[in-house]
């Protein structure tokens, strides 16, 4: 292996340049967001958490972050739900069926996301779905519910099949091969799927900036108006806020890791 | 005997898979698959039969430009991401534990952070008199108008899609054999032979996968396009929105969507086959059910 990165500084420089960029623009919204001034000249001249008071204080941005919290959880109960029972079915049924079954549960994520935005405004406003949870919810499921599909099928072409056939072999029933075996090793990627379909419906912009109503706006959009309306650095507060929360979470698998051996052995 | 237990225990095995996919499927066809065959069929069908609508869409200039320029934006940010992606991915996949976990690390935050966050970050460092226009005039490029250009466009989509790029293409990269690599080398090739010879073929899957979703989600870009890009130097998912958001034209809106979803599948297609082509006959190796 030292052989192959011997010579390579022109390589590790290339890296961190793209580490740089990767990351770098992120944090533009940091100092944005303790501003004093309505303004977003960076760096900012004086400093105060005005901005992230108002998170708090405005009802709009509250009321957004509320909506956007819900529609996450619940777009993700379903998601994971319907998702893994899908996987399951697509793992069992192998061949042609199974191929087309992936192929069409899939296909929200491969068709370009304004195609999907307007076709499905285009129908949900006959169906009267615009301006209302439901709407949100049953978009936001569909945009989701590859991502948990395709996590849990990758993670049940991986598993031993043989496992559950011993299961099965020493008189375990079906349902209980399921909660004993095959559950606990797909267990990781259901909840990668789950955080995934969370994820997909909290920062959906383009869906949701056609359903929205005055009335019913998710976080996304409320930013997404605040940015085209005018100059409020809250966005850059709720921003920050945000960037902090990611950071966590794609921390966290990596602390839980670092961790595992101690509490395996305890 | 045992035969006709399987095949019954097959049957109801076959019964319970269907059981299982039966409500996501029913989910999707009905508030996805069926949305976007009835915007596809209204292009067809509205104000009459026929193509009518793929004929203005063609004659219409404007369309055109739009067109074309998003075909250029996207080819030119695939290019890009692929340039800046491949010796990432390479050192991603040549590292140790350590430096491999932090490089994915810087991979992941911008991919799980939110869009309109990453949006709004380059709305603020693309501003006149911003980081980017400071940075771009002490290299003598001063002057290049950024928020509401297409350079702008180009550059946030560039940071925003190169994570799709860098993960196929560390995908594929961490599994091929090293000792191929030494091996080339152990035969006289030189380092960078062996790399361009040996590595890079192998890889091309990599490339292919991730060339065809920073393209594919690149034409169908909105957010960002719309919020630093320009109406009058729009891209064609602004053109989509405009039809439906102000002109409730949604035949014409679906006939430009069935042209990206064309666009899309010849490009899936050709980099299915190209794969296939690049890595032989499917060796079924290692896949024998029972």
């Amino acid at each position: 292996m030292s052989e192959n990165t011997r010579g390579g500084w022109g390589l590790w420089i290339w890296a961190a340049l793209v580490a740089v960029l990767l990351v770098a623009p992120l944090l533009a919204v940091v100092p944005i967001s303790f501003s004093a001034k309505q303004s977003f000249t960076f760096p900012p001249s004086s400093l105060s958490l005005k901005w992230y008071e108002n998170i708090v204080s405005s009802p709009r941005w509250w009321s957004a972050i509320g909506t956007s919290i819900l529609l996450g959880v619940l777009v993700m109960v379903i998601c994971t739900l319907l998702g893994t029972a899908a996987a399951l079915g697509i793992h069992r049924y192998p061949g042609r069926v199974g191929a087309v079954v992936t192929g069409i549960l899939v296909a929200p994520m491969i068709i370009p996301g304004i195609v999907s935005a307007v076709a499905i405004y285009a129908s949900y406003l006959r169906w009267h779905l615009t301006g209302n949870l439901q709407g949100f919810l049953l978009a936001h499921t569909v945009l989701a519910l590859p991502f948990v599909v395709v996590t849990v099928l990758s993670s049940l072409s991986s598993t031993d099949p043989a496992l559950e056939r011993a299961a099965a072999s020493l008189g375990a029933g079906a349902w209980r091969t399921f909660a004993r075996v095959t559950l606990p090793a797909i267990a990781p990627s259901v909840g990668a799927g789950a955080l995934f379909s969370f994820v997909t419906s909290f920062d959906e912009v383009v869906a949701a900036s056609f359903l929205q109503s005055p009335v019913i706006r998710t976080l996304p959009i409320e930013m997404f108006v605040s940015v085209t309306n005018q100059v409020d650095p809250t966005i850059a507060a709720v921003s920050t806020v945000i960037l902090a929360l990611t950071t966590m979470v794609v921390l966290l698998p990596v602390i839980v890791r670092n961790r595992r051996p101690k509490g395996a052995s305890s | 005997m045992a035969a006709t237990a399987r095949r019954l225990s097959g049957r109801s095995r076959r019964t319970s898979a269907l059981l299982l996919m039966l409500p996501a499927l029913a989910v999707v066809l009905v508030f996805f698959v069926y949305p976007v065959i009835a915007l596809s069929a209204r292009s067809f069908l509205e104000p009459e039969p026929g193509v009518s609508q793929y004929v203005s869409l063609f004659a219409d200039g404007t369309t055109r430009t739009i067109l074309v320029r998003t075909l250029v934006v996207a080819a030119l940010v695939t290019a890009v991401t692929l340039v800046l992606a491949y010796p990432y991915a390479y050192l991603m996949s040549l590292s140790g534990p350590g430096v491999r976990a932090l490089l994915l690390f810087l991979v992941l935050l911008p991919f799980w952070s939110s869009l309109m966050a990453r949006t709004f970050a380059w709305i603020v460092l693309l501003q006149p008199r911003g980081i980017v226009a400071t940075l771009l005039s002490s290299i003598g490029l001063g002057g290049v108008p950024l928020l509401g250009s297409q350079v702008g466009v180009t550059i946030a989509m560039t940071q925003v899609l190169l994570p799709f790029m860098v993960l196929p293409l560390f995908n594929t990269m961490v599994r091929i054999d090293r000792r191929l690599l030494s091996a080339a080398h152990s035969m006289g090739a030189s380092k960078f032979r062996a790399l361009v010879r040996v590595f890079v073929p192998l890889s091309m899957p990599g490339v292919a996968a991730g060339c065809v979703i920073v393209f594919v989600l690149s034409i169908g870009f909105w957010v960002t396009p719309r919020l630093i890009g320009s109406p009058q130097q729009s891209l064609i998912g602004q053109l989509i929105e405009t039809k439906v958001g102000t002109l409730l034209d949604f035949a014409g809106a679906g006939a430009i969507s069935v042209l990206l979803l064309v666009i899309t599948a010849v490009l899936l297609l050709v980099a299915g086959a190209g794969a296939r082509l690049l890595l032989g006959s499917p060796d079924s190796g290692g896949r024998n059910d029972e």
